[in-house]
């Protein structure tokens, strides 16, 4: 309805306009519609992503408290920087980051990439069950996430009972979430069945994405399904599947919301992982200096493990 | 997508048994990875005794009690003062009679659904908004270092939420915007158009270019032509963005904690604050999910057809 009502003010003024002006407007427009398109974009991204980034770098050099708004600023240089990577907390912080992140990514593109597979088969039904599977990764992590720490309840949790009722162990005997053994691994299990269907959607499109007449020649060649799935398959859905660790590691690489629910860090700090610490930094103990500076490490950070991986997946894209 | 026409009779179509040991490993997967969902759900219809019994019960009598907690706030008080009060007049205000309770008020969910619902659908359409029009500029026009921008606006995702909020956090003090329904729905607009612009670029680009320059010969100027010929197109694009930015923005957690604590409260990080008398009121936690998760679960249902192209096509893309 709108875009009648537009127009036919567009048309009207355009009636109304002296032939010349009208060739103006034309022969400007294709610009100046692409800067008015363009820029409330742009200006919303700097004034919300850019200018706030700078700032961080800004405050990364003081040693400002947002607590204390009226306090002296001091320039302290780069001393929060050598703290910071000198500071054995923080080298805990990133081994845990490093454990989710390494064997969330390893269980999910294997588990993705089977059910991909399988699902490719075509079996009656498959459109349906895709999307069954989908719904955890459409769901809230943290509403969800606050629902397993009940789910890994001693006694009282489901989870707990289900083990015990599989494997005969006292359901009371252990603590997902309580203790400093299995606590890293409660988060993984809960990380791996919210997004195991997001890495599995990607694979689905790699699997479907290679043509069947490359299958049809290795059949006439009698190559075996086995080989098949090393020499085509395989190989060729591999782009598909480094995109998926790619979204998937950056994701987990700055998770909070889960593990900030589930454990908190907890217990003690062995799955504290690197958002969850910056949070303790800023928002708990309020060293917003020190805290942006670790905020511009965890960044570049990211940033430059992206930009490696993805020069990889440009290489194997290109073979 | 698809393998074409061939694939019915194809030589290379996997057998009956192959087939049926896929579906049901694949089913086996999914009935499990439902079980911690159908226990919210049966978790909500529990009264608090049940939901926290040893071992945990999957038969008992449903209750909507987790429910009506859910949106009130109790009181205890002595038998004798109940006796004194006029009967219950609904069945919650029975339920909490016979717990030895009165209604004080209503709880905060519904302000903070209200507020989910507000900021996430605010947000979403001005990133489809935004996005659309960016996406059509980057599409159509030649637009200096287009490569650059379209890179940088993507790196934006790349920061940890909690690395931005710190500075949002002091801007948004400084600006008034702290706690306002306005300031969240900018941020989630800020996160989400990095992710519209480059989807609806894919699907603008595979519009092809004819159309609006015949409307253009035809008389309608750059304008027109934009929303009468190349919108009408990219509905299917469109319509997928916008369930993206929806889901994230009605999901967003981080910032909502951080950056939001009465006024502007969105549900996510309102309802792991639902306690009542020692500890966490499962049951009413748990009726504040279920009636979270619903709106999702329906549009996952509902539009999966889009849903399942944006994130595949976003993914090749990229």
């Amino acid at each position: 309805m709108s875009d009648v009502a537009k127009s036919t003010l567009i048309e009207r003024a355009a009636g109304a306009t002296p032939a010349p002006v009208v060739q103006v407007v034309r022969g400007l427009s294709d610009r100046a519609i692409a800067w008015l398109f363009i820029s409330p974009t742009i200006v919303l991204l700097l004034a919300i992503n850019i200018f706030p980034l700078i700032w961080t770098i800004k405050l990364s050099f003081t040693n400002f408290r947002a607590n204390r708004p009226n306090a002296e600023v001091k320039n302290i240089g780069i001393d929060h920087f050598r703290s910071i990577l000198t500071d054995p907390d923080v080298w805990a912080a990133m081994q845990a980051t490093a454990h989710f992140v390494f064997w969330t990514i390893l269980i999910q593109t294997v588990l993705g990439f089977a059910l991909a597979y399988l699902l490719d088969r075509r079996f009656r039904g498959h459109g349906f069950w895709t999307t069954v599977i989908l719904i955890p990764m459409m769901l809230s992590p943290a509403v969800v996430g606050n629902f397993w720490a009940f789910l890994y309840q001693p006694q009282i949790g489901l989870f707990n009972y289900v083990i015990s009722f599989f494997t005969g162990i006292e359901p009371s005997s252990f603590e997902m979430i309580g203790s400093v053994k299995l606590a890293p691994w409660a988060i993984v299990l809960v990380d791996t069945w919210m997004w195991t269907p997001y890495v599995m959607l990607i694979c689905l499109a790699g699997l479907r994405s290679i043509p069947e007449y490359i299958y049809e020649a290795a059949e006439v060649d009698r190559a075996s399904k086995w080989r098949q799935f090393w020499t085509i398959t395989l190989p060729m859905a591999l782009p598909f599947i480094m995109l998926a660790v790619l979204f998937r590691g950056i994701e987990n690489f700055k998770m909070f919301d889960l593990v900030n629910l589930l454990t908190n860090g907890g217990p003690g700090s062995t799955t504290e992982v690197a958002s969850i610490t910056l949070k303790r930094e800023a928002f708990e103990k309020w060293r917003t200096g020190y805290s942006s500076a670790f905020a511009i490490i965890l960044f570049v950070t990211v940033f430059g493990l992206a930009n490696i991986y993805v020069k990889a997946l440009n290489k194997v894209k290109s073979r | 997508m698809s393998r074409g026409i061939s694939h019915a009779h194809s030589i290379v179509e996997p057998g009956p048994m192959s087939r049926r040991v896929a579906g049901f490993v694949v089913v086996l997967y999914a009935i499990v990875a439902l079980v911690p969902l159908a226990w919210i759900f049966l978790t909500s219809i529990k009264t608090p005794p049940d939901s926290i019994s040893y071992p945990p019960k999957v038969i008992f009598d449903p209750s909507l009690e987790g429910y009506c907690n859910l949106f009130t706030t109790r009181s205890r008080q002595t038998p004798e003062y109940l006796a004194t009060l006029p009967p219950a007049s609904s069945l919650c205000e029975r339920i909490a009679r016979d717990r030895n309770m009165v209604f004080v008020g209503p709880s905060n969910y519904a302000p903070r659904f209200l507020n989910s619902l507000i900021i996430a659908f605010g947000s979403t359409a001005l990133s489809v908004l935004l996005g659309t029009a960016a996406a059509y500029g980057f599409s159509r026009f030649k637009v200096p270092l287009a490569d650059d921008l379209l890179f940088f606006i993507l790196s934006t995702r790349m920061m940890p939420p909690i690395a931005v909020a710190i500075p949002i956090f002091l801007m948004y003090r400084e600006l008034g915007l702290s706690d306002t329904k306005l300031g969240m729905i900018l941020l989630y607009t800020a996160v989400n158009v990095s992710l519209a612009v480059w989807l609806l670029k894919g699907f603008i680009d595979e519009i092809p270019r004819e159309y609006e320059e015949a409307a253009m010969i035809d008389g309608y100027t750059r304008l027109q032509a934009f929303f009468r010929v190349v919108l009408p197109q990219a509905t299917t694009g469109i319509v997928a963005t916008a369930i993206f930015c929806l889901i994230f923005a009605w999901n967003e957690y981080a910032f909502a904690v951080l950056l939001t604590s009465g006024e502007a409260q969105t549900a996510p990080p309102f309802i792991p604050t639902i306690i009542g008398e020692g500890g966490q009121d499962w049951p009413a936690v748990a009726a504040g999910t279920t009636l979270f998760l619903v709106p999702i679960l329906v549009f996952t249902v509902l539009l999966r057809k889009q849903l399942l192209r944006g994130i595949t096509f976003g993914a090749v893309r990229k």
